[in-house]
């Protein structure tokens, strides 16, 4: 097991003075926080397409970012080599946020330990043979082909990374983690007499290489089959407002788009959000609770310690209907005062942290997901989701569904093309009139952009029957 | 030791490829200095600015191809770059259609395409805390309902590209870019509503000043207030330049040589048809001259083109690089896109609707009962299908007026009849970003709301 400041201090020659005299550095013109956020991390991608293994790709980034920041302004800088006088230069660039002529003390960082250990993975994909990698992906090429002639093209990829980072704060802290992910992506294309249809699927996590094992990978390539072969039936989608029943999982996108971004505390402090100043008001029917969770073991979206070193946690956003809270930086909890809540989050040490969600899901309810459809006369059951997108804002927001039915007398009837789905964050959870006992969080593919910034990230949700919402249909 | 990034360290790393065993290398550096400003309420927000640079090897052995690529230019990091990629080589499958160009298809010359301006280079950082600050007071000062701001933005990048080949292939250019925008928030009641409007340009004086950018913004985000649902029909649509651009942008990953020889696209097979009215005309440009898009050679080192996508509303090419070319027996077109690591992709230079003879007035003007479109949000283009749905705002016409902001609708379609639909096509084209299209009407689109 990699120990981070080990390895930084082994592999760059980089010592605890040198964190200190550094942070110093950055503090020289009289910034009130600084820290330094080392990153080395191996990514891998390899895809199949027409049965062949068409490119193998490896690449290494590393590199720090220095951040100061003084009241509401943040100085950032970074460089991409792990040396002493690249750093040094990197902080006094980002020290001139500040406008003081002098600097604050000395900085004396003490290693610390993360709270959580959620992905103790000794058997990472980084350092797995090519060989098996490839059969992986031959696998399912297989198991998608032989689910129905009609698949006429398979594309498979599996992608992982292996992340160290070491984070040091001017408060004194110095706190490292190893944080490994893979995802596995299977693409079906379906043919029949021209009739062309696409169905995809796949998972992962912060996961070794024997979570994906045959089971998993054959349920990936059927899936994507299934539903390119579901969708060679599809007729238009209604248009309208109507019911409509979203199914487990990863249809818990309608939460990310529809709050979680919105109860980001960045919008909120600025009074940007469509949520800002509603805690303790109504956003949701009574039979809702939302959380964020970051310390799901071994999920997407989960981490031991967030991008600014802070344990990650449990946050509920949403109880009982009733707004709860926002999810929380350090630039954030500075200003107002609120406690951290571990999702100051960054795409790489070239980026900038801030508020973002980690695993976002509602908790289950009690209806029994059959009775939900079977109460519906008219309405339509979507359980396959692509992206989504929301104006902060004016709270609209979309997410578009890739595999969709009709519900015709409480009855699945037949499946619909793609639509978007679109609705006003604040109150498309008041019409949420059923929850059922069925949560499950999606397969681990999801990942989430915000100012040009991606990070992975987890959903989930029991099946739910919402009141009225409006479909983006034809019909 | 620490290593420049020049066409000689790319060249010996392409050489030491060729000896380690590869059968054709490539070699890609970028070097990138950015600034990034905003300012929020007058006041300096975030301050970055940061020197970065990586390089990037494709390997291919006998048809086999890996890539690997490293931010860290030491010789240790250059030695595991080259190792892995031909090591990794060997492993991939034989595929026939990957090869680097042959001699004769790389670019020969490079055109100086006005890519680089100095003054953006030489910028002072106080100058760029200005011009963001003006962009947003602009937008702050223009109307009372103007009551919060996401801010204003200004950044610079100054880039650099390098590309060496084993076929001999060598050549460099530099870049600059500046961008400027503002978000203001008009507020009424309980409502907001944010508009992000702004200009990007390679060179300084083509940009356009804070203050139209800010106004413009302010215009955008105040025009939005009280918007409401209609009732679900179909109606004649005209999309706004802006949103036109968007739809365009969905329309790219159609004609992209990527899709069509994965024949994942609704226009497989189509060459030489007529897929849309006369009047459209479509254009891919790598060789206008200080455009966004524009570069001397593609990420395969092939030349930069003009190319007609659509001519008279018939499908006159699709987009291509090398690999995509082989495959489907055509010419490459110039439009590889390389990244650090890979290989290099499809992507588009400048790319744009040609301008017609109607101001987007006269367009808004013809429609009886319609929706004009102002922002789409949500990612509903199945380029497979050609089905569209997508979220979308603007205001409702009758009678040829503006009568109310809409929002909280989605418009759907199929783009083969979206192409055929199109009834007006406006003189207003200007580029802000590679993609650029005037006013657009089509004549019959469904607006789900209530």
């Amino acid at each position: 097991m990699i120990e981070p400041f080990k390895f930084f201090s082994n592999k760059f020659n980089i010592t605890i003075h040198d964190i200190d005299s550094l942070l110093g550095a950055a503090l020289s013109r009289g910034g009130e926080y600084a820290d330094l956020y080392f990153e080395y991390t191996v990514l891998n991608s390899l895809s199949l397409e027409e049965q062949i293994i068409k490119s193998a790709n490896r690449s290494v980034r590393l590199g720090v970012g220095v951040r100061v920041i003084s009241g509401e302004r943040t100085g950032y800088a970074y460089c991409d080599e792990i040396e002493t006088s690249a750093i040094l230069k990197a902080a006094l660039t980002a020290a001139h946020i500040a406008e003081s002529r002098t600097g604050v003390g000395a900085v004396n960082v003490t290693q610390g330990q993360p709270a959580h250990d959620l992905y103790p993975v000794t058997n990472a994909l980084t350092d797995e043979p090519l060989e098996r990698k490839i059969e992986f992906l031959n696998q399912a090429d297989r198991a998608a082909r032989i689910f129905d002639r009609r698949i006429r093209e398979v594309q498979a990829s599996l992608s992982d990374e292996y992340k160290v980072v070491l984070i040091a704060t001017s408060e004194g802290m110095l706190i490292g983690d190893v944080q490994p992910l893979a995802r596995m992506r299977v693409m079906c294309i379906a043919d029949d007499d021209g009739n062309l249809q696409t169905g995809a699927s796949g998972g992962g996590g912060r996961v070794g290489v024997d979570y994906f094992n045959d089971t998993l990978i054959e349920h990936y390539a059927g899936e994507a089959a299934r539903q390119a072969i579901v969708q060679l039936e599809a007729v238009d989608a209604p248009a309208g407002s109507m019911e409509v029943v979203l199914g487990p999982g990863w249809p818990g996108i309608l939460l990310h788009e529809a709050v979680g971004h919105g109860l980001e505390a960045d919008f909120n402090r600025k009074g940007t959000s469509a949520f800002a100043g509603m805690i303790g008001r109504r956003v949701a029917s009574e039979i809702c609770t939302v959380v964020d969770e970051g310390t799901i073991p071994n999920r997407r979206g989960s981490l031991n310690i967030d991008d600014e070193g802070n344990p990650t946690s449990r946050t509920v956003l949403i109880e009982k209907g009733i707004l709860k809270g926002y999810l929380q930086d350090k630039l954030s909890t500075r200003l107002t005062g609120a406690g951290l809540t571990g999702n100051g989050r960054r795409e790489s040490y070239r980026h900038i942290p801030m508020p973002r969600m980690t695993n976002t899901y509602m908790l289950g309810g009690q209806s029994d997901p059959g009775d939900i459809i079977g109460s519906v006369k008219r309405g339509l059951y979507a359980v396959q989701f692509g992206g989504g997108q929301v104006d902060i804002t004016n709270g609209k927001f979309v997410f578009s569904a890739s595999e969709a039915y009709l519900i015709e007398d409480g009855k699945i009837t037949a499946p619909v093309k793609g639509a978007t789905l679109i609705g006003n964050g604040p109150n498309a959870l008041t019409k949420v009139i059923e929850v059922g006992n069925d949560l499950s969080l999606d397969e681990g593919i999801g990942m989430c952009g915000k100012d040009g910034q991606s990070v992975p990230v987890g959903v989930g949700m029991p099946t739910i029957r919402i009141s009225e919402m409006t479909v983006g249909g034809t019909k | 030791m620490k290593n420049q990034l020049t066409a000689e360290l790319l060249d010996t790393i392409v050489k030491r490829a060729s000896r380690l065993g590869a059968t054709g290398a490539e070699a890609v550096g970028f070097e990138t200095t950015e600034f990034h400003v905003e300012v929020r309420l007058g006041q300096i927000e975030k301050l970055q600015e940061a020197a970065s640079r990586g390089i990037g090897l494709r390997v291919l052995h006998e048809g086999r191809q890996a890539s690997c690529s490293t931010s860290d230019l030491s010789d240790e990091a250059i030695d595991e770059l080259l190792n892995n990629a031909v090591e990794m080589a060997r492993r991939t499958s034989q595929d026939e259609a990957a090869m680097l160009p042959a001699f004769d298809d790389y670019a020969r010359t490079f055109p100086d395409l006005g890519l680089y301006d100095e003054a953006i280079a030489l910028l002072p950082t106080g100058d760029k805390v200005e011009m963001a600050r003006a962009c947003e007071d602009a937008a702050l000062k223009s109307d009372p309902r103007i009551r919060n701001s996401e801010g204003g933005a200004c950044s610079t990048v100054i880039g650099r590209q390098v590309l060496v080949t084993s076929e001999g292939f060598s050549g460099e250019f530099n870049t600059t870019v500046c961008s400027l925008m503002s978000a203001p928030i008009a507020g009424e009641g309980d409502q907001m509503q944010v508009a992000g409007w702004g200009d990007r340009q390679r060179s300084l004086k083509s940009l356009e000043t804070p203050e139209t950018i800010g106004l413009e913004a302010a215009r955008r985000a105040l025009r939005k207030l009280g918007g409401r649902k209609v009732n679900t029909r179909t109606v004649p649509i005209v999309f706004e330049a802006s949103a036109a651009e968007d739809l365009l942008g969905d329309f790219t990953g159609a004609v992209d040589g990527t899709s069509i020889f994965r024949k994942a696209s609704f226009l497989v097979g189509k060459l030489g048809e007529q897929i849309a009215v006369p009047e459209l005309n479509i254009i891919d440009d790598g060789t206008m001259m200080g455009a966004l898009g524009s570069r001397p050679f593609d990420g395969d080192g092939c030349p930069s083109q003009r190319t007609v996508i659509i001519e008279n509303g018939l499908l006159k090419n699709y987009l291509l690089n090398t690999y995509t070319a082989r495959k489907l027996g055509l010419r490459p077109t110039g439009n590889a896109q390389r990244g650090l690591t890979g290989a290099p992709s499809v992507g588009i230079t400048n790319f744009f609707i040609s301008p017609g003879k109607y101001s987007p007035e006269e367009i808004i003007a013809s429609v009886k009962t319609g929706f004009l479109v102002t922002e789409m949000i949500g990612f509903g283009f199945n380029p497979v299908t050609g089905d569209y749905s997508r979220g979308a705002s603007g205001w409702w016409i009758e009678d040829g007026k503006l009568i109310h902001p809409v929002e909280e609708v989605t418009i759907a379609g199929n783009f083969k009849e979206i192409l055929r639909g199109i009834e007006m096509i406006g003189n207003d084209l200007k580029f802000r970003s590679r993609i650029a299209a005037p006013t657009i009407k089509i004549d019959r689109m469904t607006v789900s709301g209530n």
